[in-house]
């Protein structure tokens, strides 16, 4: 059962639109909750690559690097994006904006 | 690897910073300061040693745990590292000093003043990592380690300008970090290593790692703040606290500039077009003339200098189209030395010359209460150290001889005309111009009388040596380049053209 793409690389494919979407969502998105979604949406297809490429076509079984960086990958996101929404809200509170386009 | 001094000494550049980050954090908030600058002292002390060895023995290298590359993550010191570790070094330790008493003032007035010194140890080392990691990922973690630091440092006072300006600059840090990560993922599925070295060995012109090269090049740019990325420089730079500010323009845009001089010389050079180096030399281009006209037309002073940042980093870019032409071709054209010593000597005269701008206005706005460039008028007498301090800075970013911006800007203007790469040239020159023009504007009004006689706050001696000491280091580097470019020759990618150029030193 040969199949004519291999699976590894459908999520390939889906890391790259993910990829596109979130990098659409950074910039085009107002709000700032909502670029805080684009950045994870961006780390989740970076991610994705990761994983998908670990079972490339040339290796007999999955390779363990990625994975390592990915555990690596999504602590750091974590707490960047912990840290991005504490001061979204502070802004908020502050403020009461919830957008940098009100802020000029 | 490559018969290269296996020591501590990178190891330990990093190690004692992350420490004294550590111990600091711990301590109680009216002890941090106390212990902050001792831990600042350690840091210096292992560059130096780091430096000493990379100058007594070469490159060396470090592998941590022993496990090695590629399956271990390799800590490399070459010249190009070890010098961006001393600047960092030299003017972290003097933003330090004037941190103490800045800190202890501006901690009266509220804000979270007492996390400056675990915040900026970790940056430290952070920066450290950066400039001393022989690994892809490893990289990329400290990058994001410096933007996690970096962001929190300039949102420390707590006011609303600063929390937006501080959230803007955390999410283009991370969307640029996020497509540096996706050039990293694409790189090991085409190579399968990570290792600076075995990158370099094993990647071809393929176009997946066209296309890696080209994630990681734009996700660095953004955090470079290059135009027309900077959109988020300005406010973040000048809404932070003096000593921070200083920090920021000075040092952490410099380490994604490395970087990317990394990625481009050492590990891709296979990737790189022509195209490729003109379009960011157009960039640098239009960051010269718009954020010097920019710095030009901007009332507050700290505002300006931030937009001079802008500028001044557009020059260090460069270097980008001189060193590609011709690079495959002539390895030892000598343009190439000329470029890459006078892109490089740019990124440490405007560190010295930016920090001691940044440390100066402080001192201005401490002393008035307000950074407007109207309100400054008879600073010269009143505050003549701190004046003098932004004089030699102004020197230097304008490029006036003997001072280190005036190497830079002389070899990048040698280079241009040796490779034929006229057109670089006027850019630098309107560049300087524009400098001087801002630079002028705000002596002039420090030399005018003021209208009526103001009282001035006192401001702690300390904090105006300081900004002087970096100021003359601005100039100093200048006259006493052979040093510099000793340790610069270790591991150089043209080094036998710049021993053949330094006998057309200025």
């Amino acid at each position: 059962m040969t199949a004519p793409v291999e699976s590894y690389q459908i999520y390939a494919v889906t890391a790259g639109i993910l990829f596109s979407m979130g990098l659409a969502g950074l910039f085009l998105c107002g709000h700032f909750f909502k670029k805080i979604i684009a950045t994870k949406i961006l780390g989740t297809a970076v991610f994705l690559l990761f994983i998908s490429l670990a079972k490339r076509d040339f290796v007999e079984f999955a390779d363990p690097v990625p994975h390592a960086m990915v555990i690596t990958g999504i602590v750091v996101a974590v707490s960047a994006g912990a840290f991005a929404l504490a001061l979204a809200r502070r802004i908020w509170n502050e403020t009461g904006r919830s957008t940098f386009e009100d802020s000029q | 690897m490559n018969g290269e001094l296996t020591t501590l000494f990178p190891a330990l550049t990093v190690i004692t910073p992350i420490t004294g980050a550590v111990v600091v954090f711990l301590l109680p908030a009216r002890l941090r300061a106390r212990a902050g600058l001792p831990a600042a002292g350690f840091t210096v002390a292992a560059a130096i040693l780091l430096a000493w060895g990379v100058v007594t023995e070469g490159a060396v290298r470090h592998e941590l745990g022993g496990w090695g590359a590629p399956l271990g993550i390799d800590l490399h010191a070459d010249g190009l590292s070890s010098v961006f570790v001393l600047m960092t070094a030299a003017i972290g330790l003097l933003v330090s000093f004037y941190a103490k008493p800045f800190f202890a003032l501006a901690g009266e007035k509220g804000g979270a003043s007492e996390l400056f010194w675990p915040l900026w140890l970790f940056l430290w080392a952070s920066l450290n990592g950066l400039f001393l990691s022989s690994d892809l990922f490893n990289l990329y973690v400290t990058i994001e380690v410096m933007g996690l630091a970096a962001v929190a440092l300039a949102v420390l006072s707590g006011r609303p300008p600063a929390l937006v300006a501080g959230l803007r600059y955390l999410l283009a840090a991370l969307g640029g970090s996020m497509a540096y990560l996706m050039g990293v993922a694409l790189v090991y599925g085409e190579v399968s290593t990570l290792d600076l070295g075995l990158v370099s060995e094993a990647v071809e012109g393929s176009p997946a790692i066209r296309v890696a090269f080209g994630l990681m090049i734009a996700g660095l740019l953004v955090k470079t703040a290059v135009f027309p990325l900077h959109f988020w420089l300005p406010a973040a730079h000048s809404s932070a606290q003096a000593p921070v500010s200083a920090i920021l323009s000075a040092l952490v845009v410099k380490a994604s500039f490395y970087l990317i001089l990394r990625l481009w010389v050492d590990v891709f050079d296979v990737a790189v077009t022509v195209a490729a180096g003109q379009a960011l030399g157009v960039l640098g281009s239009a960051a010269v003339i718009w954020g010097s006209y920019q710095a030009l037309r901007q009332r507050r002073l700290k505002l300006m200098v931030a937009h001079s940042t802008v500028g001044q980093i557009g020059y260090m870019f460069l270097l980008f189209p001189l060193i590609t032409i011709g690079y495959r071709e002539a390895a030892d054209a000598p343009w190439l030395a000329h470029a890459w010593t006078g892109g490089i000597y740019q990124a440490l005269a405007h560190g010295f010359a930016k920090a001691s701008m940044f440390l100066a206005v402080g001192v201005f706005v401490l002393a008035v209460g307000n950074d407007d460039r109207r309100s400054i008028g008879d600073l010269v007498a009143r505050l003549p150290m701190t004046t003098f301090a932004l004089a030699l800075a102004g020197i230097s970013l304008i490029g006036l001889p003997p001072s280190g911006g005036f190497v830079a800007k002389w070899m990048l203007l040698k280079a241009t005309f040796s490779s034929g790469q006229w057109w670089w040239a006027p850019v630098i020159l309107t560049g300087s111009f524009l400098t001087a023009g801002y630079v002028f504007m705000v002596l002039r009004q420090a030399f005018a009388p003021a209208g009526k006689p103001i009282e001035l706050n006192p401001v702690p001696r300390t904090m105006e040596v300081t900004a002087l000491l970096l100021g003359a280091t601005a100039i100093l580097i200048g006259l006493r380049a052979e040093e510099v470019l000793i340790l610069l020759d270790v591991g150089a990618p043209f080094d036998e053209a710049v021993e053949a150029g330094e006998g057309g030193e200025p």
